[in-house]
């Protein structure tokens, strides 16, 4: 008679899976650099470094040194410290205008796959009107309209990024409505709000901060077209997009003053692509299996 | 009916729109059931069994169409304000599902899931609700109840998980457990233990339970009562040991020799009912099983036999050629 052979090789039975090892090289790097340049943005008024708008006339565009790291702009302000004061404006916008789509979006796409019915119609239908006006255009019109300021600028793109929330939201919700864990919560007596707070919510917010990653990297590219046109922040405060604006002007001359804000833009919204998408790919398959 | 009577079923029918036409997946059921007292539903899938426990949880999709009575505790739950139904749920009516892989959230720790439904309830304290969670688990036999709280449905097995899910049906010392094929997803030795901890648990907390299921099997030792249902009818219902001792109903006959028998020979061909049930948008005008009856005649094909009394009139069948009078006629 012929046993069956249980034991299992070793090796094999000692590899525990490891989440870290999965996300891989490229995950961490991208971890570090957000982290990098959060520390740096948070800390950017304590780091000793020259104010980001005190021209100095005599040192327009000079290279790398002891005392301008990254040489100077146009105007001859430090170039790393406005790089770094770009930053915050930059990941300000980029962080709180997601953070409006992501709240307003995601409540109204929950309610809609939940209740269903007319609502769901006049939400869909309303969301449908925001998305079918270009983007970029009405961004412009609202903020040549209201003014510049970081206040108008984030307000205008959250309100842009609604409709792809509510319908991420949405369509989780209208899955897992059907589940039979929200009938069995409501054999136990579960109001509508617990359903939606307790039972749905906690597995919405998966696909939904995923996907609130990769809007913070749109958004900082929104934002930096938005500044590149002269409608973003208004000077002397610097942002990336301002930045490569201004350098612009001196392509020629010192490509750098164009291209070093581009890299940390290039850097920071890579990385949080890089971070959504895994994080994405991690929920996803939990979400078929369950 | 007596004083006893805790919930009593009465003419339901739900209907419910469909592309194709209007689908009758409940057709006018009375059912009653006693304090303590246990009811098997049967019948295959698709005959409405479901259905009818939704009707009775008022749980029902959106757009079905309820009709009738569904007396529970002396309250209509028909006539019951949103909010009254809802404080009834779980508190006095409790659900066990079929499948417990998805009647757990699967993001939320078995302790959250159990403790948010006893403080929705019993208005307790995190402490006293931590305490009587980990006493509900060991009660339906989880060990090491403390580690589970922090654990996730997905690192439980699914016998495990039907276990929670029944601790969770059982926190609020409901009077009535609706287990809708509670068995149905797991396997055979899994079933029995779950099925024998219905029962003690049943007795312990003197609660009523309606046990739906398609297995005569599961019904015949665990039930007072059997209600076999076909096409949304019940066609047969009779005190359990009457209706295995003496069946009336052809289909309930061929349920019963559907079953897989541990003295038959090897290799010996499963009986299976032929054909299919009749599509419930398109009712047939006669009785609903005649097409696949092996006992029907003409009259079957016209005429919907309605339920009368056997020897006892809590022996019900809905047939006009129940199957003791074949024999006789063969003899």
């Amino acid at each position: 008679m012929a046993t069956l052979e249980l034991t299992i090789d070793e090796g094999v039975a000692a590899q525990p899976a490891k989440r870290g090892r999965r996300l891989g090289l490229l995950f961490w790097l991208a971890i570090g650099w957000m982290i990098f340049m959060f520390a740096v943005a948070i800390l950017a008024p304590v780091l000793p470094l020259p104010s980001p708008t005190d021209m100095d006339m005599l040192e327009r565009r000079a290279p790398f040194s002891m005392e301008h790291w990254l040489g100077t702009d146009g105007l001859g302000r430090d170039e790393l410290s406005r790089l770094i004061h770009g930053a915050r404006i930059s990941l300000v916008v980029g962080l709180c205008a997601p953070i409006i789509g992501l709240t307003l979006g995601g409540a109204l796409g929950m309610l809609a796959g939940y209740f269903r019915g007319r609502f769901e119609s006049l939400v869909v239908g309303s969301m449908d009107v925001l998305l079918a006006f270009p983007p970029l255009i009405l961004a412009l019109a609202v903020t040549a309209f209201l003014g510049q300021s970081i206040l108008n600028l984030t307000f205008i793109l959250g309100v842009l990024g609604i409709p792809a929330f509510m319908r991420v939201a949405r369509a989780a919700t209208l899955t897992l409505a059907r589940r039979e864990f929200v009938i069995a919560a409501q054999a136990l007596g579960a109001t509508h709000a617990r359903i939606l707070l307790r039972e749905l919510l906690p597995n919405v917010i998966l696909p939904l901060f995923a996907f609130f990653l990769l809007a913070v990297a749109v958004t900082i590219v929104v934002e930096g077209a938005l500044s590149f046109l002269g409608l973003g922040v208004p000077p002397p405060i610097s942002s990336w997009g301002t930045m490569i604006g201004e350098g612009r002007e001196s392509l020629d001359v010192a490509p750098r003053l164009a291209f070093l804000p581009a890299a940390a833009m290039f850097l920071t919204v890579l990385s949080f692509n890089l971070v959504g998408d895994t994080l994405r790919a991690l929920t996803d398959p939990r979400q078929g299996a369950l | 009916m007596t004083d006893n009577t805790l919930l009593s079923v009465e003419d339901v029918a739900v209907d419910l729109p469909t592309p194709r036409g209007n689908l009758r997946a409940v057709d006018r059921v009375n059912l009653t059931l006693g304090a303590g007292q246990t009811l098997g539903v049967v019948g295959e899938s698709g005959c409405g069994k479901t259905m009818l426990s939704r009707a009775i949880l008022q749980l029902l999709p959106r757009k079905a169409k309820l009709s009738g009575r569904v007396m529970f505790d002396g309250q209509d739950l028909l006539q019951l304000s949103p909010e009254k139904l809802r404080k009834l749920r779980g508190r006095s009516l409790a659900v066990v599902f079929q499948d417990p892989m998805t009647s757990l959230n699967p993001v939320l720790t078995i302790g959250t899931q159990l403790i948010e439904t006893l403080q929705e309830h019993l208005e307790l304290d995190d402490a006293t609700a931590t305490r009587r969670s980990i006493e509900l688990l060991a009660a339906v036999g989880i060990p090491a109840p403390e580690q589970r709280l922090a654990q996730y449905p997905h690192q439980l097995s699914g016998g495990m998980r039907q276990r929670v899910a029944i601790a969770i049906a059982l926190s609020c010392e409901p009077k009535l457990l609706i287990a809708d094929e509670p068995t149905t997803a797991l396997d055979v030795t899994i079933q029995a233990q779950i099925l024998d901890l219905l029962a003690r648990e049943q007795r312990r907390r003197h609660m009523a339970m309606i046990i739906i299921t398609h297995d005569l099997g599961v019904v015949a030792g665990r039930t007072d009562e059997v209600a076999v249902m076909y096409a949304g009818r019940v066609v047969e219902r009779a005190p359990t040991p009457a209706l295995f001792k003496k069946m009336r109903m052809p289909y309930t006959e061929a349920l019963l020799a559907a079953l897989p028998r541990l003295d038959a020979a090897p290799h010996t061909p499963l009986p299976a009912i032929s054909g299919r049930p009749p599509d419930p948008t398109r009712p047939l005008q006669g009785c609903s099983f005649s097409p696949r009856c092996r006992y029907a005649v003409a009259r079957c094909q016209t005429e919907k036999p309605a339920l009368q009394a056997a020897e006892t009139s809590a022996h019900q069948f809905a047939c006009f050629h129940p199957i003791e009078t074949h024999a006789e006629a063969g003899a």
